[in-house]
């Protein structure tokens, strides 16, 4: 596994723009505190956004899961290239040559998918830690090590999504296009999505119960948007004469439709692999 | 004598295309193959399957007695197919050392092998700023690293300059020199010709001869004559039991031998029966006439 693993981050290692878009990537999550410097004056009075909570343990595993999950695009570039450039330059062969069998090659590019996901989510969960502990208002050792899930959750999705990059440049063999068949797929879920609930299904839980099943929403899902949450929105929502009930929690079987996702994009890459001739 | 590869009936259709049909040959240790054939008629495919990147329709092959599996085999065996695959960004040093470790072998041998191909100087330029020929040395380089127990080549001289084919040429002969196994193809006879003990022939996917090159043709060459009174040579060449076919071509006659004959003995023949010769030659096809024969006696 070791041996798999080197041998991908070989070939990432000395590709410039793979290495560009990774530290993009990274210096993006960290640009979450950014948030905290912004202010806006509001009919007088000064609002500083880090002192509306969101910053809060245990909330804040919640809004930073959500915000950073949004920079997971820069990854799946380098993912879906690293996938059709094997193509392309017709390495992928010559590593079959070399002796590599196709299960230890999707393997190997498999193991890297979770590694860029398990690194973000270390990274995110070392931000979000400095990011609580200077401005959370509770520090106590229980509340911020609570609803934890929520990077579980990040973890589980970015996951399912990069696989699910990783099988698209093995399907497309061309990285624009297999990005182009991404946005395509999106628009697809998008449009299915709203025939669905506003034509067959209208009011009721029918059609959140199908759609939750698709890849890209199965994903969206895992961690909801966490800005309705907010004290300030909720009483602003409470003024206003509406009430949100929204289930912001994380739930077991969501969880497992992602990781099936990934067992089949995983599986449908080898198998497309092994069945194509180079 | 050990066996490195067996090829059992093995067949590949790409749609109504048969490329490669019930082919089957072995290949020794310690000899230098040839497969012969015209452009498409599936050297490059049958190298594809054994080495993996091709998947067979139906038949099979074995690497090393079958003891291992095919991606296992082929660490110890070293490829090169068409054209030069390596990473552009990569230097020529970083791209074998990414070899070194999908073939699990220690990276030592970079420089040697870099040095064997004449890029040692070059061995931290990019990939993408090689010419065709470094590019395909560099693949040749690549391809030695783990000290093959074969080294497979399809057509490696492909595209390059007289320079390039030469200097290409005279590393697989250093190599052949060594007492590796080498598994060429090619379309250039001449290529084959220099090199290789045996040879195996394919036309449209089907063997058409397997052995040692020298044992090819079953013919016992044939001679070259001419002489003043070309009418009475024909004659007198029907006559005699060892001739079989005789063509004439411009003012002389190709006799071709059924059984083994010394040049002396026909002069004497002729000589006896009261002609003279003004030109008598003995001659062995060339690899390149027995590769058309063959070839043509099919289609025929």
């Amino acid at each position: 596994m070791l041996r798999l693993l080197a041998i991908e981050f070989h070939k990432l290692r000395f590709s410039r723009s793979a290495k560009i878009l990774v530290t993009t990537y990274f210096i993006l999550i960290t640009f979450i505190a950014l948030i905290a410097s912004i202010e806006f004056s509001f009919g007088g009075a000064t609002f500083r956004v880090a002192d509306q909570g969101i910053f809060n343990f245990p909330y804040i595993w919640h809004f930073n899961s959500y915000v950073a999950a949004t920079l997971k695009l820069f990854l799946a570039i380098v993912i879906v290239s690293m996938m059709s450039n094997e193509y392309s330059n017709r390495t992928l062969k010559q590593n079959l040559i070399d002796g590599m069998s196709k299960k230890e090659f999707v393997l190997s590019k498999f193991l890297t998918v979770i590694g860029f996901a398990l690194l973000s989510t270390i990274f995110l969960f070392i931000v979000s830690l400095i990011l609580g502990l200077s401005f959370s208002d509770y520090t106590e050792m229980s509340i911020i090590f609570s609803d934890m899930e929520y990077l579980l959750a990040y973890f589980i999705k970015l996951s399912g999504f990069f696989t699910f990059c990783m099988f698209l440049g093995v399907l497309v063999k061309r990285s624009a296009f297999a990005l182009g068949f991404l946005f395509i797929w999106w628009i697809l879920e998008s449009i299915v999505n709203g025939l669905l609930r506003w034509k067959f299904f209208r009011g009721g839980e029918t059609a959140d119960n199908i759609v939750q099943f698709f890849p890209l929403e199965s994903m969206a899902i895992l961690v909801r948007e966490p800005f309705s949450r907010l004290n300030a929105v909720q009483t602003a929502a409470t003024q206003l004469g509406s009430e949100f009930s929204k289930d912001y929690g994380i739930h077991w079987y969501q969880l497992l439709i992602v990781i099936i996702w990934t067992a089949i994009f995983v599986y449908l890459s080898y198998a497309l692999l092994k069945k194509r001739d180079l | 004598m050990e066996t490195i590869l067996t090829l059992n009936n093995l067949t590949k259709r790409f749609g109504p295309i048969t490329a490669v049909k019930d082919l089957s040959f072995t290949i020794e240790k310690g000899n230098v193959y040839g497969i012969l054939g015209p452009n498409g008629s599936g050297k490059s495919t049958t190298l594809g399957i054994v080495l993996n990147v091709v998947n067979k329709t139906s038949g099979d092959f074995q690497w090393f007695e079958g003891n291992e599996s095919t991606h296992n085999a082929l660490k110890k065996v070293g490829a090169i197919i068409e054209r030069p695959n390596f990473y552009p960004y990569m230097t020529a040093a970083q791209n074998l050392k990414l070899v070194c470790k999908i073939k699990d072998v220690s990276p030592d041998k970079i420089d040697e092998k870099l040095k064997i191909v004449g890029l040692l100087d070059r061995k931290n330029s990019k990939f993408r700023t090689f010419s065709l020929g470094m590019k395909q040395r560099l693949a040749i380089a690549s391809a030695l690293l783990n000290d093959p127990e074969i080294l497979i080549l399809d057509e490696p001289t492909n595209g390059l300059d007289p320079q390039g084919i030469h200097q290409i040429r005279e590393i697989i002969t250093k190599i052949a020199g060594l007492g590796t196994t080498i598994l060429l193809a090619s379309h250039l006879l001449d290529e084959v010709e220099k090199v290789c003990t045996h040879v195996v022939i394919i036309r449209k996917g089907e063997k058409l001869y397997s052995g040692r090159v020298d044992e090819m043709n079953a013919s016992h060459g044939f001679f070259e004559l001419k002489a003043s009174d070309i009418i009475k040579l024909q004659e007198l060449l029907k006559k005699h039991p060892s001739i079989g076919k005789i063509v004439p071509k411009e003012n002389c006659l190709t006799a071709f031998l059924n059984e083994p004959m010394e040049p002396e003995t026909l002069n004497t023949y002729l000589f006896e029966h009261g002609l003279v010769l003004s030109q008598l030659v003995k001659r062995k096809e060339s690899l390149e006439e027995q590769f058309l024969q063959l070839t043509n006696q099919i289609s025929a």
